[in-house]
């Protein structure tokens, strides 16, 4: 990424960007005081919402949606509009960045190809997740108390117990665990309003019985080649983890390489955390190898969708090892991205890798930041994950970075995923995969063996009390 | 709760609500939650291997009980806390910090205070006997995360849950 590219990206929002997230917090602040008795101040912002929407399919329903939740009358079908009322605004909004970064880096991307969906029936599991979202919206954030927490239970467990609503039931179980530590919220002295309307909103659509999120298996591409990993992505609550390797794939059958990602994730419990994360993923020791000693994976018929591989170690063989920023100098600039399934879009979502060189990192609003050509971009420095070598003092003293561009809050942020940088009077590259197949700095070894094998004493503990 | 006075946190999708628990021995005590408006969890039995005692402090009425998971009463509880409780309290705090403990039990830690059990002794605590069924059966919930398949696809939802804390 040059100076003028970061220019180009971080000077100036979105046409009407700002207007869009002003009817966001609107309807955050409604889903905060709850919608039981909608006051004046909400009910407006409920109707910019209807009004800004009243172009699109959803009109007619959204308007009567609000108008219904005004007048104190709130049925699952008007929540359902609503929130899907705001996905669709922040899904432009997530479109219109992307397009602004996409013209920034001149990155080409492929359009979601439509699949039709698999028909689905009512599922009595998605109706206790929905009488449950359908109680915390009516009750409202600051009205969330231990009753209503320990509530998600039920459903919580029913969405595990059914693999196709793993992803509602990680969500969920995600929220519920934030409700759980900040309960009474009416004592907070801030909600995060944004952060728990968008795993609402999120939620209310997983939970219709049309949602079909995952594609069936006949409708997935298959690709064969050789990826090129550029680096790790990590995500972790309480009960689950999941890593997000972002790569470089180069097509058997030839054409511009293609900017691709695959996830694998694991349950967890709170305890199990930092580099025993890793000890969670031993089903996919070729990928974990790849990431630990820098190397390339030919891969051989991985179904894909858009731009995600789905993994299976046993159709992937290690090949030569790669630098991954030599990779990216010389291949990702003509990289083809793809986008993503148009339920997934939004301003969370977006993680763009990129390959920045040659700039500063300087202190810069009570955090990092890296100023290329005179120009901060903000380092996501609380993205840095605990289970890899990866600090903000490495990133600190850091010259190359290769990250992944990040939005939040009205501002670009780079998230580090590897750095190349000056320790001790030594270049070395730090990637947040290094520890993948076991902690190579003695010092977090020693302290990791201290506090023992966590996936151990529990696995051993499950087997002694759990069959009984 | 980290960042909390930062204006900006109302209006950020991704932020770390609840800070990531400590690492710690879990040998002795697998399980500690604040949950239910209590510290409560369970204590491997010193001798025998088979046996868990289930523990738990009541916040603000600092009401406390020990039992086996089989609902017999700790042998250890004699007008004071017994051993379990403190060792509860210890790791309670190795995995949450002090601050966050004493907090959810509507204590005041004061001065000097370090470590679980001497936020304990300081307490006007009393005995009050309270079912372990309910905390037994989600500490065996919770073992059960452990059984769960993982997964190859993506989970999008995810990425509102970035892993946190480098170098801490």
């Amino acid at each position: 990424m040059l100076g003028t590219q970061l220019t180009a990206l971080t000077s100036g929002h979105p046409a009407a960007l700002t207007d869009a997230l002003d009817l966001v917090a609107g309807v955050d602040a409604a889903l905060t005081r709850g919608l039981a008795r909608v006051g004046e101040a909400d009910a407006t912002a409920l109707a910019g919402l209807a009004g800004a929407l009243a172009a699109t399919p959803l009109a007619d329903l959204v308007a009567e949606a609000i108008d219904k939740i005004c007048a104190g009358s709130v049925t699952p079908e008007h929540l359902a509009a609503l929130a899907g009322a705001r996905s669709a605004l922040l899904g432009a909004a997530h479109d219109a960045l992307l397009g602004q970064l996409d013209a920034a880096l001149g990155r080409g991307r492929d359009p979601w190809s439509v699949a039709p969906a698999p028909p689905a029936g009512p599922s009595p599991v998605l109706a206790t997740v929905r009488a449950w979202l359908h109680e915390v919206a009516v009750t409202g954030w600051h009205g969330v108390d231990h009753e209503l927490v320990a509530a998600a239970g039920t459903p919580v467990e029913a969405a595990l117990a059914a693999p196709e609503s793993r992803r509602l039931a990680v969500l969920l179980d995600g929220l519920a665990a934030e409700l759980r530590a900040c309960v009474p919220v009416a004592t907070m002295p801030q909600v995060p309003a944004r952060r728990w309307a968008d795993l609402w909103a999120r939620g209310v659509l997983l939970a219709q019985d049309a949602a079909a999120v995952d594609p069936p298996a006949d409708v997935v591409d298959r690709v064969d080649g050789r990826l090129l990993p550029l680096g790790v992505d990590v995500h972790e609550h309480d009960t689950a983890m999941q890593i997000q390797v972002h790569g470089l794939l180069e097509p058997a059958a030839g054409g511009p390489p293609r900017l691709v990602r695959t996830a694998v994730g694991a349950a967890k419990v709170d305890t199990i955390v930092g580099p025993a994360l890793w000890r969670l993923l031993q089903a996919h020791p070729t990928l974990l190898t790849a990431l630990a000693q820098r190397r390339g994976v030919t891969v051989t018929d991985l179904p894909a969708r858009g731009a995600d591989l789905h993994w299976h170690d046993d159709r992937a063989q290690l090949d030569e090892p790669v630098d991954p920023f030599a990779a990216a100098r010389v291949l990702l600039p003509g990289a083809q991205a793809a986008a993503i399934a148009p339920l997934n879009r939004h301003p969370a979502a977006i993680a763009e890798p990129v390959l920045l060189e040659g700039y500063a990192v300087r202190d810069h609003d009570g955090g990092l930041a890296a100023d290329l050509d005179g120009r901060p971009l903000a380092v996501a420095v609380d993205r840095l994950p605990s289970c890899g070598p990866l600090t903000p003092e490495v990133v600190a003293a850091s010259s190359a970075c290769l990250g992944l561009l990040r939005w939040d809050d009205g501002r670009w942020l780079l998230q580090p995923l590897a750095v190349r940088a000056d320790v001790k009077r030594k270049v070395v590259d730090v990637h947040t995969g290094d520890w993948a197949c076991g902690v190579s700095d003695a010092k977090v070894a020693k302290a990791e063996a201290k506090t023992g094998d966590a996936v151990a004493v529990l696995r051993e503990r499950a087997g002694r009390l759990l069959r009984r | 709760m980290a960042d909390v006075d930062d204006a900006g946190w109302a209006r950020r999708s991704s932020v770390r609500v609840v800070p990531p628990a400590r690492p710690r021995k879990l040998a002795k005590v697998p399980f500690v939650e604040l949950a239910d408006g209590r510290l409560q969890g369970v204590v491997s039995s010193g001798s025998d291997i088979e046996r868990v005692y289930v523990s738990s402090l009541t916040s603000g009425t600092h009401a406390y009980h020990c039992s086996t998971n089989n609902n017999r009463p700790c042998g250890g509880l004699r007008g004071t806390p017994c051993k379990h409780l403190a060792a509860l309290a210890d790791e309670a705090v190795l995995q949450y910090g002090l601050d966050r403990v004493a907090r959810y039990l509507r204590a005041d830690a004061g001065d000097g205070v370090t470590t679980g059990a001497e936020l304990l002794s300081r307490l006007d605590a009393r005995h009050e006997p309270t079912p372990a069924a309910v905390v037994f059966s989600r500490f065996l919930r919770h073992l059960s995360y452990l059984e769960a398949p993982g997964n190859s696809t993506p989970l999008p939802e995810l990425h509102w849950f970035p892993a946190t804390g480098a170098g801490r």
